[in-house]
């Protein structure tokens, strides 16, 4: 059974091909890592995903719906969340709220209802923080909770984005370079977080990174990107031994 | 975040030790005492005050409303709406007619008739009033739905621009508004329990709302509509909600206006009318409930204060001629000098709170849900 599928999927900016004839099948379950050097084409895939881009060609299938061209809010809705590659949360709400507001997709309640607080919504609203509270307590934000979301350090952030994109409660879990900005230690560390939350919450992950040392230890399945085009698919053994990735990141990583 | 501090005498330090007793007993209570003490003092003030003045304390009730509509679509959500004036104009309007007793719009249409079912409708005050804002939530719910999908300046330019055109076509639909006339001898039923009643529903509807899921969907889209939409919240019907509830009220703020002034007419909802609101708001503090409410006593108050400019001035050796506009001017420049060097405003975006006044976090306002 396949989750999600890209068939053919392109997106051209103007003259620039950002991505052509793209292909991929995520099973259930499944932690595949999407590699490449910058401008590779990468966070493209994500954007096209989750709606904010929609294809110049080829078709998304999600949980065996057509999801091409749909807005992001209701892509998010059929179970797709995403973290951004450029932290996004909303830093003047607190960690709390910042949680809350990925399970507002949930909520039944009506704005009358919600000011009246009448009928469902308490009971709405105290099973949103509950829930809220009991995913931070997991991931050990807990005692942050009350803190702006801004104030927290680098580190606490791309775990909290990720938090909130589990409040969602997403099938797919779409990770845009978690790891970035962070020394090796940290980066295994956060490696050990995502392992952990796949098994808890039954997540299939999709996982960019633009070093690939960090994906090799956690994925499963490796897809190679260079200006737009798949250059490589396989286990982190064939990837590693590919000619054509050791020159694209050669390439790139004798250049930085 | 500022601390602020306070006197720690000896009656903040009772009710201090009480509230961090109980806070979730002491807040209702206290937040009950201040409303009553509110209520006292405008029936005390409803017996005691000059009109000039009640008509003062009119105007600020209605103001703290007008002020709340534009900060929940402004401030809250972040969406910069510039179109408040075409909306109060569409409630005043609206309230106007339906509520005016046919003799007197008889009076007032004499150059081109009012058409027919209109000049025979007298409905109650609050039925108007309540209509009044209907059709003004009508007229955001239309313009909304082009607007809303522009984002910063264009939003601003276009809501800037439909509300010229409400005014515009007020002007000239002479059969239904009697033009550049406007209308006169409105029946005067604004009192001080109609405008700060409107005040207190409005800041409870408000305070209810942004402290509920939908408000931090509103936040959410003010501070990252991308990451907002990938969570999972639809931009344009939560935009729509806060822009259409706050044309709702920036109609009736209209009516209740229009009732206290009891004479309208087109010039009365230029431009200007919008900036005094956004004074309030960008005062106040974009995204602050209680700062809004102090901003607009003081702009209120301080309006009237400086009808002295205006006028003619005597200064003994020298006299001035009065210069209409003057206040503006200086309401102009206040709002450049907070734009430029306090941009927060008075309380940024944090609210006063029973937590913030007697908790034992004191100087940090309250967040969260619990509110
Ligand atoms: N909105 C956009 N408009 C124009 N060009 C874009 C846009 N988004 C991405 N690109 C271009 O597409 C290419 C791939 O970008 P991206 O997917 O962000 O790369 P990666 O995430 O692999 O570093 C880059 O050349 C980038 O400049
Ligand atoms: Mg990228």
């Amino acid at each position: 059974m396949i989750l999600l599928q890209m068939e053919g999927v392109g997106k051209n900016f103007g003259g620039l091909t950002a991505l052509a004839d793209f292909n991929l099948s995520l099973a259930p379950g499944e932690l595949v890592g999407l590699i490449g050097p910058n401008g590779a084409g990468k966070t493209t895939v994500f954007n096209l995903i989750t709606g904010v881009y929609r294809p110049s060609e080829g078709r998304i299938v999600f949980d065996g719906r057509d999801i091409t061209g749909l807005r992001p809010d209701l892509i998010t809705r059929c179970g797709i969340a995403r973290t951004f590659q450029n932290i996004r949360l909303f830093g003047n709400l607190t960690v709390l709220e910042n949680v809350l507001v990925a399970n507002h997709l949930r909520l039944r309640s009506n704005p009358l209802e919600a000011v009246i607080r009448w009928g469902r919504y308490q009971a709405e609203e105290r099973e949103m923080v509950a829930y809220s509270r009991a995913l931070l307590e997991a991931v050990g934000l807990d005692h942050l909770a009350e803190e702006e979301a801004s104030s927290l350090p680098y580190g606490q952030q791309r775990r909290l984005e990720i938090v909130r994109a589990l409040a969602t409660k997403p099938k797919v879990l779409l990770l845009d370079e978690p790891a970035a900005g962070m020394n090796p230690a940290e980066a295994e560390e956060l490696m050990d977080f995502i392992r952990q939350i796949r098994k808890d919450f039954n997540l299939t992950i999709l996982l960019i990174e633009h070093h690939m040392r960090v994906v090799m230890g956690i994925c499963e399945r490796i897809l190679v990107l260079d200006h737009g085009l798949t250059i490589a698919e396989g286990s982190p053994a064939e990837i590693q031994k590919d000619q054509k990735v050791i020159t694209a990141y050669l390439g790139v990583e004798t250049g930085a | 975040m500022g601390k602020i501090t306070l006197p720690r005498s000896g009656l903040y330090s009772l009710v201090a030790a009480a509230y961090r007793r109980e806070p979730k007993r002491w807040g209702p209570m206290l937040t009950g005492a201040v409303i009553l003490c509110l209520l006292l003092f405008i029936y005390w003030a409803g017996r005691n005050f000059n009109p000039y003045q009640v008509r003062i304390l009119n105007l600020i009730g209605i103001n703290i409303g007008l002020g709340l509509s534009l900060n929940l679509i402004n401030g809250f959500t972040g969406q910069f709406s510039l179109g408040h004036a075409g909306f109060m104009a569409v409630g005043a309007y609206t309230t106007t007619l339906l509520m005016m007793p046919p003799a007197v719009k008889q009076m007032n249409f004499f150059m081109v008739p009012l058409i027919s079912p209109l000049d025979e409708i007298q409905l109650p005050f609050i039925v108007a009033l309540l209509l009044g804002g209907l059709v003004s939530a009508l007229m955001g719910f239309f313009i909304g739905a082009p607007v809303l999908r522009l984002r910063g300046d264009y939003l601003a330019i276009a809501t800037l621009g439909f509300s010229e055109i409400i005014r515009i076509v007020i002007t000239n639909i002479r059969s239904v508004t009697n033009g550049a006339l406007g209308l006169k001898a409105i029946p005067a039923y604004t009192n001080l329990w109609w405008s700060w009643g409107f005040a207190l529903l409005t800041i409870f509807v408000i305070t209810r709302l942004i402290h509920s899921s939908y408000g931090r969907a509103f936040k959410a889209i003010r501070e990252d509509e991308i990451a907002a939409e990938a969570m999972g919240i639809g931009l344009f019907r939560h935009k729509m909600l806060a822009f259409t509830l706050g044309a709702f009220l920036a109609g009736i703020g209209g009516g209740f206006q229009a009732s206290l002034l009891t004479t309208i007419d087109p010039n009365m909802f230029r431009f200007i009318l919008t900036f005094e609101i956004l004074l309030i708001v960008v005062l106040g503090g974009m995204g602050s409930i209680t700062g809004t409410v102090i901003a607009a006593t003081i702009v209120t108050i301080l309006k009237e204060v400086l009808r002295g400019v205006e006028a003619p001035m005597n200064l003994g050796f020298i006299s001035l001629p009065g210069i209409p506009g003057m206040r503006m001017v200086i309401f102009s420049l206040l709002l450049i000098l907070v734009v430029l060097f306090y941009r927060e405003g008075i309380m940024g975006q944090r609210e006063l709170s029973w937590e913030g006044l007697f908790g034992p976090r004191n100087g940090r306002p309250e967040r969260g849900v619990e509110a």
